[in-house]
């Protein structure tokens, strides 16, 4: 019996390593050094949505009042993050309609109070760090991760301005036009060409934290789950030990 | 008004409460029942590892039921709220998102069970005389909990949800003539709608639970009714002189409650990890797609169902026109000319000529799709025959010869195989190796009539093998 069961499991690994390499190649994502503890690091995060996402992204199922949970009091929040008469208690939503956004860009801002769920945080930082210039665009910008995105870079003024650097493939000119497509496409390479406000270290620390509240903020309760979680197992734990010891002491009369 | 005169001895061995239970059992068959189902229900005392599920699928039906209670509490079976009100549940309701979290990490255990429950009756021939109808019954199970599955995870709106609904229920579609009405008459609309959403929620919480907790009853009424297999085997003979109670066995109360109770510990101590620190597995118990809110007019570039309905769906997307022409025809008439040349009676030899003459205008007539979905349905409801397919002359694999245990190694990688491969986008290869496990998944039935009669079994002992 567990002979097949590890002839099975062996099979399964031999047929399935292979498989597991020829995926789609998806661009590559850059680890996002989030860090769900760092309140500093949330608050941030939270400051830059206010200010910069959420006059088109609503986070429809967030209320201001869960800030409170990354350290923030109820006057601060009032003074620093609400802004056209909101309370409190209300949920983060926009004045922009929808069906005109989608006239002005093609497609609706997203809702993004769970984005960190449908989108990994990976993604998200490399998304953030990944628009370029590209007049051919109507906003004229481009991003690396998502194509012909309608969203133009709402941080480049931070960040500054980008270019996709697309290096020749090497021999390409001496062999001529006609080899020139057959070439292998170089990968291609972000540049900053203007300079923002902010050095590109100090804009990564800004994406950072802004990925790091997008994440929390698709579930902002994953902090009580870890922490219930460790006593509900803890306690699941001495369960076992004593239904194991009842398990014994009955059985031990069985011949 | 009538005097209760029953013959019956009063209750004794529960101190104070003697009284209440005497009264009790005086207008309710209390003593009989609990003797019949755990005091006094003697099981093999060799169960091993493999027995527990059964009690542990037990374990998670009951926290589906209660944490589903709770989940319909706040949650809206509205097209337009669906969504939001689950977030509102993982948000705002108090400790909702640890029953959201139960629920959607109940449904993928409840499948890891059943399907570990079903293989020990593959292992150990419980589906054998005369556990056939605890078998079928078993079987309604597994295919109401689909059912089940699939109206449930309609209901958060996501956009796997919708499209995964979409795909399946266009599986209609496919069928000749009524298909195109049916599918129409099961979404109650044109597309997957609120009018779907509302059905299903219908059917998710009210509907589907009460045929299965029916069928649960009957499947351990059965059960007791013949008595348990044991992972030998072989039927318990004869008594204790001493006792008077069936030899190599215990009574089920206490021995078996205090043993699952163990079993059950330590399932939840592996439930609570990925409820509390994994609960979306990978993307396997809850896709990252289903975060999106549904969008009909967005088809996701990549539709898959969930891990539990993989290996099915696997099956219904390898039946292309090759797979009917290489795989099907050859495949019907070979099994035709094998009934035909080994059984000798007229009536099957005729039967099987005209259904498989049948099947072969069948497989010209109509387009590989429909092939697809009947493959897909016999893929499930072969089960039910595994009773009379297996005609080995001993039922456990302890003491089966080298051909069974080949080809249920084999069964067993083909349908990990076809799961895997029912979570990967097509591809040519993909596709290719598909049919391959496909027509292994189907051999395992098909062949077992011959392969499980002449194989070189083992003698089997005759007392249970303890310790």
């Amino acid at each position: 019996m567990k002979k097949i069961l590890a002839l099975a499991a062996l099979a399964c690994a031999c047929v399935a390593h292979p498989l597991a390499l020829a995926q789609e190649e998806e661009p590559r994502l850059e680890a996002a050094p989030i860090d769900p503890r760092d309140l500093t690091s949330l608050q941030a995060g939270a400051r830059t949505f206010v200010n910069y996402c959420l006059n088109c992204h609503s986070a429809s199922l967030m209320r201001y009042s869960k800030l409170e949970d990354i350290g923030l009091t109820e006057p601060e929040i009032k003074d620093n993050l609400l802004f056209t008469g909101e309370k409190i208690g209300d949920v983060m939503n926009v004045a922009m309609p929808r069906k005109e956004a989608k006239e002005w860009f093609g497609a609706a801002p997203p809702d993004l109070s769970v984005i960190g769920r449908s989108r990994s945080a990976d993604w998200l930082y490399t998304y953030l760090r990944g628009f370029y210039r590209d007049p051919s665009r109507p906003t004229g910008w481009n991003n690396v991760v998502y194509p012909n995105v309608a969203m133009p870079h709402v941080l480049w003024q931070l960040q500054g301005q980008q270019v996709l650097e697309r290096a020749p493939a090497k021999g390409a000119e001496e062999k001529g036009e006609a080899r020139k497509e057959e070439a292998e496409p170089a990968p291609a390479k972000l540049k900053l060409a203007v300079p923002g406000r902010l050095t590109p270290v100090e804009y990564d620390v800004i994406v950072r934290d802004l990925v790091n509240y997008l994440v929390w903020m698709s579930e902002p309760e994953a902090r009580v789950r870890k922490r219930v979680g460790v006593v509900v197992v803890f306690f699941l734990g001495i369960l076992v030990v004593l239904t194991y010891a009842l398990y014994k002491e009955f059985w031990k009369d069985v011949h | 008004m009538a005097v209760i005169e029953v013959d019956k001895k009063p209750v004794t061995g529960a101190g104070p409460f003697n009284g209440v239970l005497t009264w009790i059992d005086r207008r309710f068959p209390l003593v009989s029942m609990w003797r019949e189902h755990a005091a006094d229900y003697w099981a093999p005392k060799n169960f091993n590892f493999w027995y527990y599920f059964g009690s542990l699928a037990l374990l998670v039906l009951v926290i589906q039921i209660v944490t589903g209670i709770f989940l319909t509490m706040n949650y809206k079976p509205d097209a337009k709220e669906a969504f939001a009100s689950v977030e509102y549940i993982m948000r705002e309701v108090n400790w909702g998102w640890w029953i959201r979290y139960m629920h959607s990490t109940g449904a993928s255990f409840f499948f890891i069970c059943v399907y570990l429950h079903m293989f020990r009756g593959l292992l150990y021939g419980s589906y054998r005389r005369p556990r056939e109808l605890v078998w079928m019954v078993g079987m309604l199970i597994f295919l109401s909990l689909m059912a089940e599955a699939f109206f449930g995870y309609l209901l958060p709106w996501g956009q796997m949800s919708y499209w995964g609904a979409q795909v399946i229920v266009n599986l209609f579609d496919a069928i000749p003539v009524i298909g195109p009405k049916l599918a129409i008459w099961i979404r109650g609309d044109y597309v997957v709608s609120d009018a779907t959403l509302n059905r299903f929620f219908a059917f998710h919480v009210i509907a589907v639970p009460l045929v299965l907790l029916g069928l649960v009853v009957a499947h351990l009424l059965a059960l007791h009714e013949v008595g348990s297999n044991n992972p030998d085997g072989i039927d318990i003979k004869g008594r204790d002189p001493k006792t008077g109670h069936p030899i190599d066995s215990v009574a089920f109360h206490p021995y078996y409650t205090v043993k699952d109770s163990f079993g059950a510990s330590v399932f939840l101590v592996i439930f609570f990890v990925v409820v509390f620190f994994l609960p979306e597995m990978g993307g396997y118990f809850l896709e990252s797609n289903n975060f999106i809110p549904a969008d009909p007019l967005k088809t996701p570039p990549h539709i898959a169902p969930v891990w539990y309905f993989t290996p099915f769906y696997s099956i219904l997307r390898a039946t292309t026109d090759n797979f009917v022409y290489f795989g099907l025809i050859p495949g019907v008439v070979l099994l035709a000319l094998a009934i035909i040349v080994t059984v000798p009676r007229t009536a099957v030899r005729v039967s099987v000529a005209v259904l498989a003459a049948l099947l072969l205008a069948g497989f010209l007539g109509f387009e590989a799709k429909v092939w697809g979905v009947v493959l897909m349905g016999v893929s499930v409801l072969i089960y039910f025959f595994l009773p009379w397919l297996d005609r080995s002359p001993v039922r456990s694999i302890r003491y089966k010869g080298p051909f069974y245990k080949i080809a249920l190694a084999l069964f067993v990688v083909a349908f990990f195989m076809l799961g895997y491969l029912g979570t990967q986008p097509v591809s040519t290869g993909r596709t290719v190796l598909a049919q391959v496990c496909t027509a292994v998944y189907f051999l395992f039935f098909a062949v077992m009539p011959w392969y499980s009669r002449f194989d070189k079994t083992q003698p089997e002992p005759e007392r249970v093998t303890w310790k």
